[in-house]
This record gives structure tokens, C-alpha cells and sequence, in this order.
């Protein structure tokens, strides 16, 4: 490539300031990596946490609840002390292969274009909200419909309000809390409407944001047009069917300037494509072994890049595992040994890693497809069962996670699923959701 | 009097925007007046983007030899407005014995329109340009003159140029009233209380052509609205077909197609459906249903839940079919109404017809020696990051370093392409995205909205509450947090 663009030279590179890519780089640099760059794209570190401003956050990191800025801060002050670099207003246009390494070609505001060479990269990107093109609603085009990620950065960040009236479409946890936030701030949220049978946010969630202020979540329930030409001006709601149709029967229209949408979120991998990364096609995230390396080596990936997450304190945890991992790539000290492929089985959405090495022990997240009671999960290996856990109950809405010990060195594959388990008998640990 | 004319157009859409153009060679004052935030916000933003070959239209109307006659300019004016345009060609694809026979009628149509080199392919061939294309497929009329169009970028080059070479935009601009004046001329009046005079008045109003006549009395033709619902598919999906797909026509139009378009992506569309309401732009649950059911015969590969967006235009149909273009019995007053498809392709044709009903009707027509038929495109990076052409882009960064600030990740569209498109006069979001593409990715705006809000507040010198989505009564921000106004 060209000789006038600078070039940077570290020994590992972190995409992304959030929540992961900060634990990821700490993580690094605790593990003995001398040089490491945090490349982000907005002008400070912190990622989605900076507009949560909300708590809740780091009940099981910290032991404490904080604001999603105070659970930033946490990490950069970590980054501080570990005198970590960092490149802010950046974008990392592409990835590719270098001598000893990877070529990162990015563009930085003030700095123009620069290659960036490092041994290791940690793909920690995050992820972007659904729009309302991915889920079809019909009707017109008016200003006022939005997403709820957005308007909470337009709240939060900008101390503006979208509307006066507003209804929220799914409930995922961004949808819940800006809810309640509209509501302090004397918006009136008619309704929050999921297409789903059960919520899509968390428990806790549903209580402190909508039935603490009566807010009416109507499951089962999708909104079918938008009405309006400039702004909106209403919703029509139906209920829907078996096969998430909408019905005519039940239906009715509520009035409203503001429609947020919290239908889901999809990991940011269009640069991991770029790069050779094979994605998991339910998670939509990289495929990746128990070290969360990626198909492509020394590229290693954590966060919500890699699979949506619900809870911050897990995004920091297995950035950890990333960064531990990455170093010991970069050291040579990752072996390329057998690794045996891990399926989800019964009423497993999905499992992660994909793949992992029998002798190591590894962490292992799963999402159930739906809500169940009295479920015992096992991990199996044949007809060899290597784990069980009892749950009284599990929700698609919360990511469970189990830790493995070190697994038989003879095992061929693995396979995650859930079996009925009589009620009455005890549960197994406190991780039950 | 300053506001005053010899040729005022009403409507920027292609059509106008097409008058306005070819006006502008000529040392005349020439008016553009639009009633909408942005240039092209009526029917043409919402055209499928194809330049027809032409065998569709009965051979003898004014479609048809106003399609094939604009059809064969665009390589010309691609070079001078530097817009998008690929001629890819078109398949009509036939799927029994009887649609064969409709392709036979649709290659005479074709020839006696003086359409070249069409052809009627058989199964093998049809599949070896199109592997994508169903099994069940039995032949295609093929015919490659046909291309593919950026059609809002084709309408803002065109006014662009127009406007370099002396033409008044007026946008935001809605027609309110017209005045014969006491010898020859009009004066016009707008819902803002802009007032013109001008010699000429040429009725470009699309969809609201028949109310713009029924000012002056003029009742022979009515505008029913023809709404057609198109959807936009991921860029993965990008290229399944290399042609646009069409499949034989029905009565009221060209049939639900599959279309390349010059981004990538391709497109599936449009429907048909006469409608009553000029505003209506609802996309429907049936609609999908019908245009997914239609495309997935012809492209089996075709998925709904690639959808990245929808949107839906209504044509200006004319009662009697054809384009309505010519001199009325008012004096001075030209239609060019009706223009439903192919008005994109026809559209530089439809131009020079108005200009040479002009001269017919006395006005002088001297060609400007300093016109500049030349438009450059404003340079972008998208592409050259694509193609993985980094020495580039560290260029253009290092000359102006507004294109080392990326705004929309999704399209890798720079600040500097954004304030450069503030700087030609489109402030509103959806006028920034048509303009640059800036949102229109796998995001929707959810990212870049905010850096957008923050750029029209510094470039455009706009509050906060007043950045709107397509003008005024379509704000983005209701009110302030902060009690005591703006920050």
C-alpha cells in the first residue's frame, strides 16, 4: 500500500472504546501486552453505556449498582493506570492480512488516513438496533419513528425530547427503560407492544419501568400501519395470530407523535466480513473457540459483536477472556490443537463458542428459544454427561451461562440442550433466572 | 420587479427538472418552482430507476416515441452530469407457451418503435445471463439498450446544472394561485406569499398537473394517482441479477420486476393500484405479499427478510394514457403532464418537445455561448473503499479533511460530502440522504442522526427543533430538556 500513509505499529488492537473493547485492553495489558491501541469512533471512551444513564449496571462485577457512565468510568479509569493508547474519531475501514499480522486501514478525523499493524486484533464493535425496514412495518414514512437507542442518545446526550405522545414497539430492555424515561420526563407513553408471547426485556425491567407507571405492555400485539404523512400522528395495534400475523379482530388505533422501536439488536460485522470472519448465522456474530478466536487467527472478538448480550458485567468479563487469550496468542503460547464442534439441542437458540478444545475449561453462554419452568440443562459428549444444571425457569430474554471444568481430553463433540425436570425437585445453583 | 420571468416551470421533478435544464442553455429567465423541501420529492424519488428501451408502449404514442428518443441521450448525459447509469439491458421473462406469444407481440412493439437490437432468447440462453433466474423459465425478450438509473441523483445533477447556468429554484414552494395577466403572461402566487410574473408557464406539476390547469379553468384532463410500493433489499443479497427482470406485462402496467440498482442492492417492485388520494404513500401488508409472491417466481433466491426498506410513489396517470405534453388554449400555458412511466427515460425528450412548443409559441430562444453543460459529482469515498483503493482516500483526506470524518459508518459517506450537499441547499435529513446516501444503510439513521443534527446545526445555522425530516411539520425534536431554551 502507499508509502505516505502513516503507519503504526503495536503489538495488539482493540476496535471499539465500549464496555469490551475497554475490558479487553486492560486485559491485554495486565497479561503483559506492551503496546496495545484502542481505536474508536467517537470522541471518548465509553460506547452505549455513556447514554444509559439509568443504574443497574454491575451488580455482579462490582457488587454495587452504578449508571452506565459510572460503569464506563470504572474501566477507563483501569485503561488510564494501564496507559493503554487510544485513536479517537476513527473508523477502521478494513482488515487485512500483513507480514507477522493484520493491516488495519483507518481513517481518523484531524490525522487523515492511517495503517495501523498489529499482531493481534480484538473485534469489540458492538451492535447496531433493528429498524423498522427489517421488520416491515406498513404504512407512511413520517418523522417521529425512530429507535429507542436513538432517542434515548437524543434524551440523554442531546436534552431533547422526540414528542409528547409517544408508544413503543418490543420489549427489549432499551424500549423499557425509555419508557420510564419519557415518562419523567412527562412524555406520555401509551403503550409498549411485543409481538412475542413473553417480554423481550429483562424481568426486573418490566416491573420498574412499565408497571410501576401503569404503562400498558400488550404482548401478542404488533403494530400493523403507520399513520401520518409528516409526523405521525397514529399507530394502528392488532393482535396477531399463530403465525405472527396480524388479525383484524382486536384491533384498535392509538394517537401518537412518537413511535420508538426496541425490536432487537445485530452485532456490527460487516468489517469482521471484510476481514475473512465466518459468522454464526443465528447470533450473527463471529464463529468462534473457547479462546474467542475468530475463523481467521489472531483475530479474536468479545461483546456484543459477538452475541447480544443482556447484561454489561458479562460484555467485561468475556472481553477479559479475550484479551487473556489474545496475549497468549501473541506470545505463541495458544495451541492449535483438536477442537471438537458444540451444538445447541433441545430449545437452544443458540450456544457459544462453537467450537472448543477438550483438555481446556471454558465458559459457555447460552439463550433458550423460549420461556420454559423445571428445565434441567446438560452438556453432553455422546452419551457421556459432562454437566447439569436445574433452572426453575429461563427466558429467551436472559443469556445463561455456565463455566466448565476442564473437559475430557477423548470427547468427539458436545452438545448443549434442555430436558424437562420434575418440579419439586431442588434447583441447582443461584444462577436460576 | 425582480421576480419576474419568461418561463416559469411548475414541478421539479424530472420532468421540470428536465425543462429547466434544456431552458438553461438559452439567454431566457427561466423560474423552477417546487413544492416540496427538495428537488425530485414527488413521483421521481420514488421511480424504480430504469431507463426503458421502449417496446412496451403502442407504437404512435407519445410514450412510445418520447422513450425510445430519451432512452438513446443518457450515455451523453451521464458523461456531462456525472450521475449514475449503467446500461445493463432488460429481460422480459416468459414462463408458458402463451407468454411466449406475448414476447413475439412485445418484439414487434419493440421494432416498429425503432427499438435496436432486441432479441427473443431461448430457456438455455435466458438462464446463462440470468443462472439466478427460476428453472421453470421457457425464454426472455431480451434487450440491451435498457439501463439502470440513479434517478434521484439524475434530477438533483440536472437541477444542479440548471441552476449553475442561471435558473431561479424556488423550493418549498407550493402554487396557490395563477393570474393571466392583461396582455400575455401569468403571475403566480405561492402558500408562502411569493409572488412571479412570467411570459410562459409550463405545467410540470405531476401529480397535481390537473389542479395547476383547473387554476386557469382548464378541465380536459384528470390525474389519478397510481400507487406503486417498492422494496429494497440488503446489500448482501447484492448481485442475484445482473439485468432488470421484468415479467410480461399486465393491463395497467409493466408487471412487479426485479431490479439491479446502480448502489448494489437490488430492488423488487412495483406494484399498481389506482388510488384517490395524492398523499397517500402507504406501503401495505398485501403489497409485500404481491410484489415478494411475484419476484420470487422469476428470482427464486429472493427473500422477504432481506428487506432493509420500503417506500411507495404514486404515478401521475392522465385520463387517456398517454403523456400529455403540448400547447393549450390559453395561451403560453404547456402541459407536460401525465408523465407515468417511462417519464425517467423519456424525460430529456420530453424536454426539447416543451422547448420547441416554446419557440412555436414566440418565445426567442438564443443559445448562451457560456453555457457549461458540465456537472461534476461530488467526490465520495464510498467507493474507493470498497475497492480497497486506500492510496486514494488518504489523498482526499489529506486535501480536505473533511473526508477523514466519517458520518454514516453503514455507507462510509464523509462530512465533507455531507456540508458540501448543506452547501447546495439541502437541509433536511431526508434531502441529505437522497442527496449523499448518508442513512439510507443497514442502520436507517440510527447511528448517524445524531452527527447529522449537530452538522445542519452548525452548517445550516438551525436549531435543534428545527431540523425536520422533509420540512416544515416534520420535525425531528419536539422540545428542549433544558427549561430555559437552547443550549
Amino acid at each position: 500500500m502507499t508509502r505516505r500513509a502513516d503507519t503504526l505499529g503495536f503489538e495488539a488492537v482493540v476496535i471499539g472504546a465500549g464496555p469490551a473493547g475497554l475490558a479487553a485492553a486492560v486485559s491485554l495489558r495486565q497479561s503483559g501486552i506492551r503496546k496495545v491501541l484502542v481505536v474508536e469512533r467517537e470522541q471518548e471512551p465509553g460506547g452505549i453505556l455513556l447514554q444509559c444513564i439509568h443504574n443497574g449496571f454491575g451488580l455482579h462485577r462490582f457488587s454495587e449498582e452504578l449508571t452506565g457512565p459510572e460503569y464506563a468510568e470504572r474501566y477507563i479509569e483501569l485503561a488510564g493506570e494501564a496507559e493503554i493508547e487510544f485513536l479517537f474519531n476513527a473508523i477502521v475501514l478494513d482488515i487485512m492480512p500483513a507480514e507477522g499480522g493484520h493491516r488495519l486501514a483507518v481513517l481518523c478525523e484531524g490525522r487523515g488516513f492511517l495503517q495501523v499493524e498489529a499482531g493481534a486484533v480484538i473485534l469489540a464493535m458492538g451492535c447496531r438496533e433493528r429498524t423498522r425496514g427489517s421488520i416491515n412495518i406498513p404504512g407512511s414514512r413520517p418523522a417521529g419513528v425512530m429507535t429507542a437507542g436513538l432517542a434515548q442518545k437524543l434524551v440523554n446526550i442531546l436534552g431533547y425530547l422526540p414528542g409528547k405522545e409517544a408508544v413503543i414497539l418490543g420489549s427489549g430492555d432499551i424500549g423499557l427503560i425509555m419508557a420510564r424515561r419519557l415518562t419523567w420526563e412527562g412524555v406520555r407513553v401509551k403503550a409498549v407492544v411485543e409481538v412475542q408471547p413473553f417480554p423481550g426485556g429483562l424481568a426486573r425491567n418490566i416491573v420498574q419501568c412499565l408497571n410501576d407507571y401503569n404503562i400498558p405492555l400488550y404482548l401478542s400485539h404488533t403494530v400493523s400501519k403507520i399513520h401520518g404523512n409528516r409526523t405521525i400522528e397514529a399507530v394502528e395495534i392488532s393482535p396477531i395470530d399463530g403465525h405472527l400475523e396480524p388479525r383484524e379482530k382486536g384491533r384498535f388505533t392509538l394517537t401518537c407523535d412518537t413511535l420508538l422501536l426496541s425490536v432487537g439488536l445485530i452485532p456490527e460485522n460487516e468489517l469482521s466480513a471484510k476481514a475473512g470472519v465466518a459468522l454464526h448465522p443465528v447470533t450473527r456474530g463471529p464463529l468462534v473457540d473457547g479462546n474467542l478466536m475468530t475463523s481467521v487467527p489472531g483475530l479474536f472478538a468479545c461483546g456484543n459483536v459477538l452475541h447480544v448480550h443482556d447484561l454489561v458485567d458479562w460484555v467485561s468479563e468475556e472481553a477479559e477472556t479475550a484479551g487473556i487469550n489474545a496475549a497468549r496468542y501473541l506470545r505463541g503460547k495458544l495451541t492449535a490443537g483438536r477442537q471438537v464442534s458444540v451444538r445447541g439441542g433441545n430449545l437452544v437458540r443458540y450456544v457459544l463458542p462453537s467450537r472448543l478444545t477438550p483438555g481446556d475449561g471454558a465458559t459457555v453462554s447460552l439463550r433458550p428459544i423460549t420461556p420454559a419452568e423445571d428445565v434441567m440443562l446438560s452438556v453432553r459428549a455422546g452419551d457421556r454427561v459432562l454437566f447439569r444444571r436445574k433452572y426453575r425457569r429461563i427466558m429467551p430474554s436472559s443469556m445463561l451461562r455456565i463455566k466448565l471444568k476442564d473437559l475430557p481430553a477423548e470427547i468427539d463433540s458436545l452438545e448443549v440442550g434442555f430436558t424437562p425436570s420434575p418440579a419439586g425437585t431442588p434447583a441447582g445453583t443461584e444462577e436460576e433466572a | 420587479m425582480k421576480n419576474r420571468f419568461d418561463v416559469c416551470i411548475v414541478g421539479a421533478g424530472v420532468v421540470g427538472a428536465a425543462i429547466a435544464r434544456e431552458l438553461s442553455r438559452y439567454r431566457i429567465r427561466t423560474a423552477l418552482l417546487e413544492k416540496e423541501v427538495d428537488v425530485s420529492f414527488g413521483t421521481s424519488k420514488a421511480n424504480s430507476g430504469i431507463i426503458h428501451a421502449g417496446f412496451h408502449a403502442p407504437p404512435g404514442t407519445l410514450k412510445a416515441e418520447l422513450c425510445v428518443k430519451g432512452s438513446r441521450v443518457f450515455d451523453h448525459l451521464s458523461e456531462e452530469l456525472e450521475f449514475p447509469f449503467e446500461r445493463r439491458g432488460e429481460l422480459v421473462v416468459a414462463f408458458n407457451d402463451e407468454e411466449l406469444r406475448i414476447l413475439q407481440t412485445l418484439y414487434r412493439t419493440g421494432r416498429r418503435n425503432r427499438v435496436q437490437y432486441l432479441e427473443i432468447l431461448g430457456r438455455e440462453r435466458t438462464l446463462e445471463l440470468e443462472p439466478e433466474l427460476s428453472p421453470d423459465v421457457q425464454g426472455a425478450l431480451y434487450a440491451p439498450t435498457a439501463g439502470i438509473i440513479g434517478p434521484y441523483e439524475f434530477c438533483f445533477a440536472l437541477v444542479e446544472n440548471a441552476v449553475a447556468n442561471g435558473v431561479r429554484l424556488f423550493l418549498g414552494q407550493k402554487l396557490v394561485w395563477i393570474a393571466p395577466r392583461e396582455r400575455s403572461g401569468f403571475q403566480v402566487e405561492t402558500s408562502s406569499g411569493l409572488k412571479l410574473e412570467s411570459r410562459f408557464l409550463v405545467n410540470a406539476a405531476g401529480l397535481h398537473a390537473d389542479e395547476v390547469a383547473s387554476c386557469l379553468g382548464l378541465s380536459d384532463f384528470k390525474i389519478i394517482p397510481r400507487k406503486g410500493e417498492e422494496y429494497l433489499l440488503d446489500r448482501r443479497v447484492g448481485g442475484l441479477v445482473r439485468r432488470v427482470i421484468f415479467p410480461v406485462p399486465g393491463a395497467t402496467s409493466k408487471g412487479m420486476l426485479v431490479i439491479p440498482t446502480v448502489d448494489g442492492p437490488v430492488m423488487v417492485g412495483p406494484t399498481a393500484e389506482d388510488t384517490e388520494d395524492k398523499e397517500d404513500f402507504s406501503t401495505s401488508r398485501e403489497g409485500l405479499k404481491r410484489v415478494f409472491e411475484h419476484a420470487q417466481k422469476m428470482v427464486p433466491a429472493i427473500r422477504t427478510s432481506d428487506i432493509i426498506t420500503s417506500f411507495s410513489g404514486l404515478r401521475p396517470v392522465a385520463t387517456g394514457g398517454d403523456f400529455i405534453i403540448g400547447p393549450t388554449r390559453i395561451p403560453g400555458f404547456i402541459n407536460a403532464a401525465g408523465i407515468q412511466s417511462p417519464g425517467l427515460t423519456a424525460s430529456p425528450a420530453i424536454a426539447e418537445r416543451v422547448r420547441d412548443c416554446l419557440l412555436t409559441q414566440g418565445l426567442r430562444l438564443e443559445v448562451k455561448p457560456d453555457f457549461n453543460p458540465r456537472r461534476p459529482a461530488f467526490p465520495r469515498i464510498r467507493e474507493l473503499v470498497e475497492a480497497r483503493r486506500f492510496e486514494q482516500v488518504a489523498e482526499m483526506a489529506a486535501k480536505d479533511p473533511g473526508y477523514g470524518k466519517i458520518v454514516c459508518r453503514c455507507e462510509n459517506i464523509t462530512e465533507a460530502e455531507v456540508t458540501a450537499a448543506i452547501r447546495r441547499g439541502h437541509t433536511t435529513l431526508d434531502s441529505l440522504k437522497f442527496a449523499t446516501r448518508v442513512g439510507t444503510g443497514r442502520c436507517q439513521g440510527g447511528f448517524c442522526t445524531y452527527r447529522l443534527l449537530n452538522i445542519l446545526k452548525r452548517e445550516a445555522g438551525l436549531d435543534y427543533t428545527a431540523i425536520s425530516k422533509k420540512g416544515p411539520g416534520s420535525e425531528i425534536l419536539d422540545r428542549s430538556l433544558n427549561k430555559g431554551g437552547q443550549k
